[in-house]
């Protein structure tokens, strides 16, 4: 029975939830769940799982855009139906994974991929991501569909993988590098614990549309929603209702933009972007750890982000050159310490990169241990 | 070629990377999708985005589906004029599958339904997992959803300040370190809080992750207000042959995935035993030894040899709360809070806990406080009174060194009231 417009709540269903996990396993993946043994990358991109059965399955791990369309993603089933039996899964950073459950089909299915190109001659479904490389960059909306972004998102993202592309089909890293983008401090992307993180800010305090602001938003919400108090209630000269906002106190998070459309903050030369490194969310070794703010703005660069693009890849080649076999970004940096890390990769150390704001005097340094 | 001059975003077809302008291109072109104009009109307001370094999307409308106050998220264009296509361009959120995971078949329904209904673009997947939709206009979202339901046996998700939708890693379908089956608790409990997902009641939002191991694939411990992390409390199991295989090289440490590089020999000394963060293993040159009582689980030798050693047998998950990125307060990770839990269907004993937390927070945070926001306002331990739990020192990296102890008033001697009378006849002015 179609939808009825004239009966909108007859015969309505809601609250299913998602599809059963269950029927969208490929039959050796069911058959062995909870019974894996070890697994193994004979390539990069490549992954095989052996199970105490001795059952196999393959995963061919491609880069994948987020924003990706409905055309692309029926090209993807049809890889899929004619290798993987119809069976395939995405990964939290995006990728997807072909899942071949008949080993025969692996080959056929990598040179297949190879040979997929887009008509502006980018690959389709470049194979890696695994290891010791970099794998896909995790990012949020930006200009193709936020209200809030400082930069764009796919953009960068699309700029900065072609200047490391080679990292992506290989394993040549001293450990895995995970980067990531959000396009404003909202961080829907929580980039907050990446080894390399590409963060929008913004530099110029909101301006107050007052001619609006009463209609559109609640005063008291927009005052109470800034972190530092630096929003009070105005009136202007013709008696309107408004706010004002104190320059000096603004850290420029967008938290009143967010709560109140009538208090926009992005510009053209104020907002651009902040790269943070030695962030990890794994346990291993270390424990996880936040993000550091290495270089607090570079200008928004559309479209091919060049400065953006050449920072990531001197973080990426001098740490790669540097560090020990499984040191993660930031453990080499703790390693060699921050006054090294800023001198071996030649970024300038400037007073924006000294904290200033909660608890920042747990970052401050209290001993005499330093390098000269 | 797309309907739109987008010189800018042009350049972006070039480099090896896969483009997502190009595929925009190939959906404009090809695309069944019944909002014909939405491709290319987006592109045309992303280039006009890259002209003038600002986005061109205003502030979400109140749109969604009867009952739900989440899961649709309203999206308007600034330039409707210009862009007809995109005036109206909500997002749609799918509640994905546990561990993401389908067949083409279901696949292909959801693309057609998103042909059906909107602008055949979408993200695979959004930052939290969902399967997002993205752009259609009002009208098309009560259909939608109803053909979603009835035909797909398919939901939306969360958004807005009520539960996200639940995320987690694939777990014991394809990864012999998971230490539960997170596949099965996600989507329990997602179903369990159907209520909470749909109906924003909460002062934020709020995040459930489940990784099955330390290794954190899903990022739990920096991303979710409750991160549920699989871990065991018995002993790593050995398998000494394979260990020897490694060290004599016939197994490639780490699974390969080091390989892209000359790192020289295996040396399991140095790569693994002098790695371990609490020196707790030995390698004599035939006999791997754990100390296990004073291993803290942190998965570098499992990693390093997963055909030599495997997590115990006695598994579960580490509960922590209060991750969050830096908006507003700062960015927070997770809480050790409950060492461990056994983690069975239907985890009653998970589902106590979030109700206690729930309860808590619904009273006394502000709006727009997260969790990790309110255990700092309120105290740690207060937040463990909360969830009825003795402290213990696996809650802190060390006990506290300002003295300045909020002493409650029935934990002193005598209480707080004294006579100053009494206290007088002793003490003069």
């Amino acid at each position: 029975m179609p939808y009825d417009p004239k009966e909108p709540l007859k015969d309505r269903i809601t609250d299913i939830g998602p599809r059963h996990y269950g029927e969208f396993l490929p039959p050796v993946i069911k058959n062995n769940k909870g019974k894996w043994l070890y697994h193994e990358i004979p390539q990069p991109g490549v992954l095989v799982h052996v199970a105490e059965s001795g059952e196999k399955i393959f995963s061919v791990r491609v880069g994948g855009c987020r924003l990706m369309s409905v055309e692309h993603l029926k090209e993807i089933c049809d890889i899929a139906d004619k290798y993987c039996d119809g069976y395939l899964r995405f990964t939290t950073r995006n990728n997807i994974e072909f899942l071949v459950q008949d080993e025969s089909k692996l080959k056929p299915l990598i040179d297949d991929l190879k040979s997929r190109k887009f008509e502006g001659g980018s690959n389709k479904f470049p194979i890696g991501g695994t290891g010791a490389g970099v794998t896909n960059i995790v990012h949020t909306q930006g200009w193709a569909h936020c209200h809030t972004p400082a930069i764009d998102a796919s953009g960068v993202v699309k700029a900065v993988m072609d200047g490391i592309y080679d990292q992506f089909g290989s394993m040549k890293l001293p450990a895995p590098v995970r980067v990531s983008l959000a396009c404003c401090l909202n961080m829907c992307g929580a980039v907050h614990c990446s080894d390399i993180a590409i963060l929008g800010i913004h530099r110029k305090p909101p301006m107050v549309d007052s001619e609006w602001i009463d209609k559109l938003c609640e005063l008291p919400l927009a005052i109470a929603a800034c972190p530092t108090g630096a929003i009070k209630p105005a009136k202007t000269a013709d008696g309107k209702k408004s706010l004002e906002v104190n320059a000096e106190r603004c850290m420029f998070c967008g938290n009143c933009y967010t709560m109140c459309a009538a208090m926009p903050l992005a510009d053209e030369v104020g907002s651009g972007i902040a790269i943070l490194v030695g962030g990890k969310l794994s346990n291993r070794m270390t424990k996880p750890k936040f993000s550091k703010v290495v270089i607090p703005f570079i200008p928004n660069e559309p479209p091919r982000w060049p400065t953006t693009v050449a920072a990531v890849k001197n973080i990426l080649d001098v740490y790669s050159k540097d560090a020990r076999k499984y040191e993660r970004l930031g453990d080499w940096a703790e390693r060699i310490g921050w006054e090294r890390f800023f001198e071996k990769t030649n970024i300038p150390f400037t007073h924006h990169l000294i904290d200033d704001y909660r608890f920042a005097y747990t970052t401050w340094r209290q001993s005499t241990q330093f390098k000269f | 070629m797309g309907k739109r001059n987008t010189p800018m975003l042009d350049e972006l077809e070039k480099g090896p990377w896969p483009s997502f302008v190009s595929d925009i291109k190939q959906q404009a072109e090809k695309g069944k999708h019944i909002l014909k104009e939405a491709p290319a009109d987006l592109l045309g307001v992303m280039e006009l985005s890259y002209v003038d370094k600002v986005t061109h999307w205003k502030h979400g409308g109140i749109v969604g589906v009867f009952g739900y106050g989440g899961g649709i998220i309203g999206r308007y264009c600034d330039q409707p004029q210009a862009f007809p296509g995109v005036a109206h361009f909500h997002t749609v959120r799918v509640n994905q599958p546990s561990s993401k995971f389908y067949t083409t078949k279901f696949l292909r329904s959801l693309c057609e339904l998103w042909e059906k209904h909107g602008s055949g673009l979408t993200n695979m997947h959004g930052s939290t997992g969902d399967i997002v939709f993205l752009g259609t206009t009002t009208d098309h979202l009560e259909p939608l959803f109803f053909e979603m339901t009835h035909e797909l046996n398919q939901d939306l998700g969360g958004s807005g300040s009520n539960l996200r939708t639940p995320e987690c890693c694939l777990g014991q379908s394809r990864c012999e370190f998971a230490c539960y089956d997170t596949q099965e608790a996600c989507d329990n409990l997602t179903h369990e809080y159907q209520d909470e997902l749909h109906r924003p009641a909460f002062p934020y939002k709020f995040k459930f992750k489940f990784d099955g191991c330390p290794n954190g694939c899903v990022a739990s411990i920096a991303r979710s207000d409750m991160s549920f992390i699989g871990t065991w409390r018995d002993d790593i199991r050995i398998d000494q042959a394979a260990v020897k295989a490694y060290v004599g090289g016939e197994f490639a440490p780490n699974a390969g995935a080091y390989s892209g590089r000359d790192w020289g020999k295996f040396d399991i000394q140095k790569e693994v035993i002098d790695r371990c963060p609490t020196n707790c293993m030995s390698w004599d040159g035939s006999k791997l030894e754990i100390n296990n009582r004073e291993c803290v689980r942190c998965m570098h030798c499992l990693n390093v040899m997963p055909r030599a050693l495997r997590k115990g047998l006695d598994t579960g998950a580490s509960i922590l709360f209060g991750a969050k990125a830096p908006i507003l307060e700062g960015a927070q990770m997770s809480t050790l809070t409950v060492p461990f839990i056994k983690m069975e269907s239907p985890f009653d004993e998970a589902k106590e806990l979030v109700e206690k937390v729930w309860d808590w927070w619904m009273e006394e945070g502000k709006n727009r406080e997260r969790l990790g926001e309110l255990i700092q306002r309120k105290s740690f331990q207060e937040f463990l009174r909360v969830c009825e739990l003795d402290p213990d020192p696996r809650m802190v990296d060390e006990p506290r060194s300002n003295p300045y102890i909020f002493w409650k008033e029935e934990e002193v001697e005598g209480g707080w009231t004294r006579d100053i009378d009494a206290f007088r006849a002793k003490h003069q002015r």
